[in-house]
């Protein structure tokens, strides 16, 4: 029993890891213009779709990788650009209907270009489990794991250590001064895109090799990264990283002593729960509203 | 003359059916378009009057749907009856639910409805020995009114326009009554609402459930008139595509819903020509409208025409002024 | 005074915002039918009494009776239904409705037709429709405001819209109407416009608690002046009393009191 919860737990926290992942390229964005961006997911999505095309057109893995991350931040800046930027200034609901519309959109393309198939990526070192205290652990597993930490710490030093990082913690905290000191609070937006859309491309191609992927792998993912996010008190990456491995650990739990159909209820059960009882998430700090 | 709108409107739809006898558009279409309607109206004075959004609404339309279709062949029930039965629990769960979800906001409010949503669908698909799972229900009977069998499409016309026509009257009264005023009021300042004397939480718990309402009896005639529900119909991208036609429509306006309902209806008929490309064009069109007429289109258009009249009629003015000067 | 029961007792009211103290054991009495102002400088704790005898601030200590009943403790609709209205220092009005609308709102108390009677526009209900419209249409009139009834809330001028928040909350026939800086922002013409207005008010049975800045204005429409000062009362008495008290001139009028009336 021990060893089982000992699996379930190992499996959750790379699941969770990819939450992690898609939860902190939300919390990038909604942190540089407020917007909570639903084609987070596709991002995802893409990365995985395009690393596997490039590997079939014959580049080598490394640089399938590469280029695959690459593309995907591009796809970012141009969402930024063409659909966000031009709506500046709407509302809630309207931003949450064009990053809708974007997903659909992005899910479109790609199953014009890649077909409606699920593809596989090769592991990037095999498939030889490792046994680990009586779990069994795909090395691939470690992949996700070893790219998160090293992703998440660059990215949390690259928000405290560097100027570029810090200016854009700025535009969050407040825009109206951001742009008073000389940030280029359009450019930050568009890096913020950018960037967040790498995260989830380099995350999709993490996890591709053990969950294979499609056109729609990305709509889950995405809504399980929102939900990272929210319970990690949106707006704070750390948080966010924080509240992908619980979600992870919770649904991999649920899945295996509740019910493997439910897991995914149960994880937005945890959701809402959170969302009734400690609304600014269980890693926020406390935002006064004010009247 | 405060119906005036309504008149015009339930005569075309009356007229329809007779200009145009057997036409698969106005029979097959128009019906699909009807029960968005129902939903989108219902959904609208959620969204455009109290200002609430719900990504979850397919929910309360599936409650409909699968209270019908199980009553009704698991236990025989009369569809009236099992009707009745499937807007008390989508009526309850709204109200259950109203109170700790509407105290959220903005992208929270989203997210936790969107979940609630979700967790739905998954019951549906998973709770196979009540709902069939995956495969979904059939042989559900015809909705059988006091004696009277709706059961062939011009039939199933005539009730669901009137079905529509009854929620877009229902929805209106409210809107124009103390009841629609005090929840404006909440929208405009929730405050000063609270000043006079209105109760917030009380206005959307009562607004959350009568939305939830309007769903679930346009999921009762869906059922019933489909003779077949799954999972597929009441997913998260069909509470997308609720939020959208509210928005399409243009918020705050019943008619805007129910063109928006009518228009995206009809946009899907026609997407379904383009096979492989529906994805993009729809997802495309999402981004366009919202980024160049987020008020919506019957708003926006209502309103972009209106400013061309003044437009058009204050350069009349300015022209009779310089000719009665000139004179 | 004389010995009736006041309309509203204020005592030792605290109220404090993570150790910044609004109000700081503030005790005072209005009696019906006068016309009582709120006066101090920015920061005094003026909105701060508003909104706490609103029911939007809970206080941190001391009561608030209003005919007897304690406050402290009701949500802000519960207050209002015992007969107190407000209008709000930055504009709080309903823009996305007409005139007429705005007011009707605050007929809300008056009237009872429920969600499911107004659904089904019951007979009860276009008789309640037009008393509501009589009522407003009253308020409107009071307010001279009964031309720009079917206007957008939005589309008038702002003194115009500042009248519209006191139709509204005059609507709701209240015993004590919050009157939060009505002039603020009105020329001179509007001004004295509002001094008639308030007057009119009391003569129609309402006691107004007035907070303003426009010293003209309070001294010639009040009847009794509550001056605030870093949350605690400084003084309290007439307008002649308060104008000679020599600690309001020190600390508040800044040493010369030029306001004739």
């Amino acid at each position: 029993m021990l060893e089982q919860i000992f699996q379930f737990l190992v499996t959750g926290i790379t699941v969770g890891s990819i939450y992690a992942l898609v939860g902190l390229g939300f919390a990038l964005i909604y942190n540089a213009s407020d917007v909570v961006n639903f084609a987070q997911g596709e991002f995802v999505m893409l990365g995985a779709m395009s690393a596997i095309a490039l590997l079939a057109a014959g580049l080598p893995l490394p640089l399938a990788a590469i280029a695959a991350t690459l593309l995907t931040a591009l796809v970012g800046l141009l969402l930024e650009r063409f659909a966000i930027e031009p709506a500046k200034g709407a509302s809630v609901i309207t931003t949450i209907i064009i990053t809708i519309g974007a997903a659909i959109f992005l899910r479109g393309v790609a199953s014009l270009l890649w077909g409606k198939n699920s593809l596989p990526l090769p592991a990037f070192s095999g498939n030889e489990p490792i046994q680990l205290g009586g779990a069994t652990l795909l090395p691939q597993s470690l992949w996700v794991l070893g790219g998160t930490v090293v992703l998440v710490a660059l990215i949390h030093a690259f928000l405290n250590r560097t100027l570029l990082g810090k200016a854009l913690l700025a535009c969050s905290v407040n825009r109206a001064a951001a742009q008073l000191v000389g940030i280029n609070v359009q450019i930050m937006l568009r890096l913020a895109y950018g960037l967040s859309a790498g995260l989830g491309a380099v995350a999709g191609i993490l996890v591709a090799p053990i969950t294979f992927s499609s056109y729609e792998a990305g709509i889950m993912l995405g809504l399980k990264g929102f939900s990272a996010a929210i319970v990690g008190g949106i707006g704070n990456p750390m948080g966010a990283v924080a509240g992908g491995l619980l979600l992870g650990v919770l649904e991999a739990l649920g899945a295996g002593l509740v019910s493997s159909g439910y897991k995914d209820a149960i994880a937005f059960m945890f959701v809402l729960m959170v969302l009734f009882f400690e609304p600014t998430g269980l890693f926020g700090h406390k935002v006064a509203e004010r009247v | 003359m405060r119906l005036t709108g309504f008149f015009i409107f339930a005569a075309s739809v009356a007229l329809l059916p007779v200009l145009f006898p057997n036409n698969y558009f106005v029979t097959v279409v128009g019906i699909a378009a009807g029960l968005h309607v129902i939903l989108a109206v219902g959904l609208n004075l959620l969204m455009g009057y109290a200002g609430q959004i719900s990504l979850g609404h397919a929910a309360f339309f599936g409650m409909g749907a699968y209270a019908s279709a199980i009553l009704t062949t698991r236990f025989d029930w009369p569809g009236l009856l099992a009707m009745l039965a499937g807007l008390l629990v989508a009526g309850t769960i709204a109200w259950l639910l109203a109170r700790p979800i509407l105290r959220l906001r903005g992208h929270y409010l989203a997210m936790a409805t969107l979940g609630f949503g979700i967790i739905i669908h998954v019951i549906m698909v998973q709770a196979t020995h009540w709902t069939g799972g995956p495969d979904g229900l059939g042989e559900i009977p015809p909705l059988n009114l006091l004696g009277w069998t709706v059961d062939d499409d011009q039939q199933w016309y005539g009730v669901i326009a009137a079905a529509m026509l009854l929620s877009i009257w229902l929805s209106l009264n409210m809107i124009d009554s103390r009841i629609g005023r005090a929840l404006r009021a909440v929208r405009g300042s929730e405050f000063a609402a609270q000043m006079m004397g209105i109760d917030a939480t009380r206005a959307k718990t009562q607004i959350f459930v009568v939305s939830a309402l309007f769903a679930a009896f346009a999921g009762s005639l869906f059922a019933h008139q489909q003779a077949f529900v799954s999972p597929d119909s009441f997913s998260l991208i069909i509470s997308v595509e609720l939020v959208t036609m509210v928005v399409l429509g243009g918020m705050a306006s019943t008619f805007g819903a129910a063109c928006g309902a009518i228009a995206l209806t009809l946009l899907y008929e026609g997407l379904m020509v383009f096979e492989d490309y529906e994805m993009l064009i729809h997802g495309a069109l999402l981004m366009a409208v919202m980024i160049f007429l987020p008020q919506g289109l019957f708003v926006g258009l209502s309103q972009g025409i209106r400013r061309g009249w003044t437009l058009i009629a204050s350069r009349q003015d300015v022209q009779d002024a310089r000719k009665a000067i000139q004179s | 005074m004389t010995k009736a029961t006041p309309l509203l007792a204020i005592e030792a009211l605290e109220q404090s915002f993570g150790g910044v103290m609004a109000l700081a054991g503030v005790s005072f009495q209005t009696h019906e039918n006068l016309i009582h102002a709120v006066i101090g400088p920015n920061g005094a704790g003026k909105t701060t009494l508003f909104n706490v005898l609103c029911g939007f601030y809970q206080p941190t200590a001391g009561s608030l009776r209003f005919n007897s009943q304690e406050l402290r403790g009701l949500p802000p609709h519960r207050i209002a239904a015992l007969g107190i209205a407000r209008t709000f220092q930055n504009l709080q009005l309903f823009f996305n409705m007409t005139v007429l609308e705005n007011v009707m709102v605050g007929c809300h108390l008056r009237a009872r037709v429920g969600l499911l009677a107004a659904a089904l526009r019951l007979p009860k209900v276009r008789r309640e429709e037009r008393q509501l419209r009589e009522w407003s249409s009253e308020a409107l009139e009071l307010c001279e405001l009964a031309d720009h009834a079917e206007q957008p809330a939005g589309a008038l001028p702002y003194g115009l819209m500042k009248r519209v928040e006191i139709a509204r909350a005059l609507a709701a026939k209240p015993r004590l109407l919050l009157l939060d800086e009505p002039a603020a922002g009105l020329n001179d013409t509007e001004t004295l416009a509002l001094r008639d207005l308030i007057m009119r008010i009391r003569t129609s049975g309402v006691t107004v608690l007035l907070v303003e800045h426009h010293m003209p204005l309070v001294m010639s429409v009040s009847d009794r002046l509550l001056v605030l000062d870093y949350g605690s009362v400084l003084a309290e008495g007439t307008p002649a009393e308060i104008q000679a008290n020599p600690q309001v001139i020190a600390a508040y009028l800044g040493g010369a009191v030029q306001y004739a009336v």
